[in-house]
């Protein structure tokens, strides 16, 4: 049974290949790129890759407080994913640092004191609104979900020494939910509320939606089902991952088949609302986006999110197809990147554009989640040892 | 609607049964069905029963509704009674969005219900023949149907071979009757071709 991790040689090299493309980006983008664009598209690619490696960790801490056991068999994949998260953590500060503090980037419109100045709608919000606030809040957020995730890997790495009795089992899954309980106080409080508002809505300072927090957080969770799955399916081919099977790949396909239809009802009830009731302070997000140039981009969202997952992924068969989940893996996370895409760049850079600067730096992201992903899960042995639900999952079916 | 000749053996564990199942369908008999006291997890697979197309019709349920509510809507709207509501236009597509989701769920939930009463035979006061009253307790009851090529004694020797007990042949109706249970005895009566209870 191969059960240590070694990372192939191809693998690594195009880590550092999609690294490199993501740091050429940057550094022709510093010089030559609008600063707008710029920090507009650093900050698209960091608010969507940390939320979709942090998705793994809340899929460890919603298994583990549901008690699901089907999960066990890969679930140092995500842990190995869930450790992105101090790393990409810091790039996210340092990005929100460089927004609000200082500079001028023009991508949130209320650091300009000037213009809130003269704008009774910024004046009222500017409790909110400030960089103190922001900055207080993202640093906090973000320590804590580091903090969750390095806790709940350390505690699944030391629970392989202890030993195999009815006494142990019992206090993994105690402690298990203890810990997952209390992320996802953490989780809900920031990613379920206000932690997309203070990264993502913020950039159109004057509109506001009840629906953007959990809009965000289903697209994040779904691309970060479909990141897991395309790392399980890679180690399965490599021969690794013994007790993963078609069952557990027809439950992934499962989850990305209904949280795609659960994204569709957000996206539409968001939208079906503020169209109702067509209020001209509501309605000031969805003009550029639906009746503006943004139009082909804002349907062509809905067509790779939906229509899409939904028609393919349907059947049984395609659920259990390892080509077709990982085609629809890629077509899921690329679809919702374009979705962060066309919530931050209307905003902030407003005209229509072939993202070739976003896309260069989304590359470096992917680069750097391929080498974290793939050193972190060298670092423990790739199936839990002594976790009592380990045999459902090798028992699992579906 | 026929009455046919079976024999019938019974298993009083799962994993006597799985098999037995393998075997019995190895040797070319004809598995009429297995009844259990509760869901036996990938007998189906054992007994080599195809694939349902209940989804199948749940996805054309589901369109149907579609359908329905999208055009009867815009009929009501734009042929049949046009209002100005709230200036809102004569075709507001997301308004309509929840009714015809609304309607797909019903129509696909209704109609999938009454195919599955339909294809597993399932209505008030729908008889089927009884093969064993211990079905429901507590043994495992499979019924292998004698057509003109099986030799009767052979199989049942095969069958106390493979682990079951209490064998024995019944003459019955195969599909289902409306009415009481002591009507199978008339039908059996009336079916001319009915062989000779053993």
């Amino acid at each position: 049974m191969k059960d240590q991790f070694v990372v192939p040689a191809r693998l690594r090299t195009t880590s550092f290949v999609l690294m490199a493309i993501g740091l050429l980006t940057f550094v022709i983008g510093l010089f030559a790129a609008d600063t707008t664009l710029f920090w507009a598209g650093l900050l698209q690619n960091s608010a969507f890759f940390t939320l979709v490696v942090l998705a793994s960790t809340f899929f460890i801490a919603a298994t583990t407080l549901a008690q699901g056991g089907w999960q066990m068999s890969f679930r140092r994949v995500m842990e190995a994913i869930s450790m992105a998260v101090p790393v990409l953590a810091i790039i996210m500060v340092i990005v929100i640092g460089f927004l609000v503090i200082g500079h001028k980037t023009g991508v949130y419109a209320w650091t300009d004191a000037n213009m809130v100045a003269h704008d009774e709608v910024l004046k009222s919000k500017s409790a909110f609104l400030s960089t103190g606030f922001v900055m207080t809040a993202t640093v906090i957020i973000l320590g804590l979900w580091s903090f969750f995730t390095i806790r709940l890997r350390k505690m699944s790495i030391q629970e392989d020494g202890w030993d195999l009795k009815p006494e142990t089992g019992k206090r993994i899954l105690w402690r298990g939910t203890v810990w997952c309980g209390g992320f996802m106080v953490v989780y809900v409080l920031s990613v379920g509320s206000t932690t997309p508002w203070i990264w993502l809505m913020n950039i159109d300072p004057h509109w506001f939606s009840t629906m953007y927090s959990w809009y965000t957080f289903v697209s994040s969770f779904v691309s970060g089902i479909a990141l897991i799955t395309l790392f399980v399916v890679y180690l399965k081919k490599q021969g690794y991952l013994p007790f993963v099977t078609q069952e557990h790949l027809h439950d992934l396909g499962k989850f990305l088949f209904a949280f795609s239809i659960f994204w569709t009802y957000l996206w539409f009830s968001q939208y079906m609302l503020i169209w109702y009731a067509n209020i001209p302070d509501e309605t000031v997000y969805f003009v550029p986006r639906v009746r503006g140039e943004w139009r082909p981009i804002f349907f062509l969202n809905l067509l790779i999110n939906f229509v899409t997952p939904f028609l393919i992924l349907m059947k049984r068969d395609s659920k259990r197809n390892y080509t077709t989940v990982v085609f629809m893996c890629i077509v899921i996370i690329t679809g919702h990147w374009i979705d962060f895409w066309q919530m931050v760049m209307p905003g902030s850079v407003h005209h229509l554009h072939f993202p070739i600067f976003e896309l260069g730096i989304g590359a470096g992201f992917i680069g750097l989640i391929i080498y974290l992903v793939s050193t972190n899960l060298t670092k423990a042995p790739l199936t839990v040892k002594n976790h009592p639900y380990l045999k459902e999952s090798i028992l699992h079916h579906t | 609607m026929a009455v046919k000749k079976f024999v019938v053996g019974s298993f009083g564990d799962e994993a006597v049964l799985f098999p037995a199942v393998k075997k019995v369908r190895t040797a070319g008999y004809k598995i009429h069905d297995i009844y259990t006291p509760f869901p036996v997890h990938g007998l189906d697979h054992a007994m080599g029963l195809r694939e349902t197309s209940l989804h199948t019709a749940g996805f054309v349920y589901g369109i149907t509704g579609t359908t329905t509510a999208l055009s009867f809507m815009s009929w009501v709207f734009n042929v049949d009674w046009p209002l100005n509501i709230g200036g809102k236009p004569h075709f507001p597509l997301p308004a309509f969005i929840p009714i015809t989701f609304e309607l797909t769920v019903l129509f696909a939930a209704v109609g999938m219900v009454m195919t599955f009463c339909y294809l597993c035979q399932l209505m008030p006061g729908v008889k089927k023949h009884i093969f064993n009253p211990r079905q429901t307790d507590d043994k495992f009851v499979m019924v292998i149907e004698v057509t003109n090529r099986t030799k009767e004694e052979e199989l049942k020797s095969y069958l106390s071979g493979v682990g079951a007990e209490d064998i024995n042949t019944q003459v019955a109706e195969a599909g289902w009757w409306y009415g009481r249970f002591d009507q199978e005895e008339n039908l059996l009566e009336l079916d001319p071709a009915a062989p000779v209870k053993a």
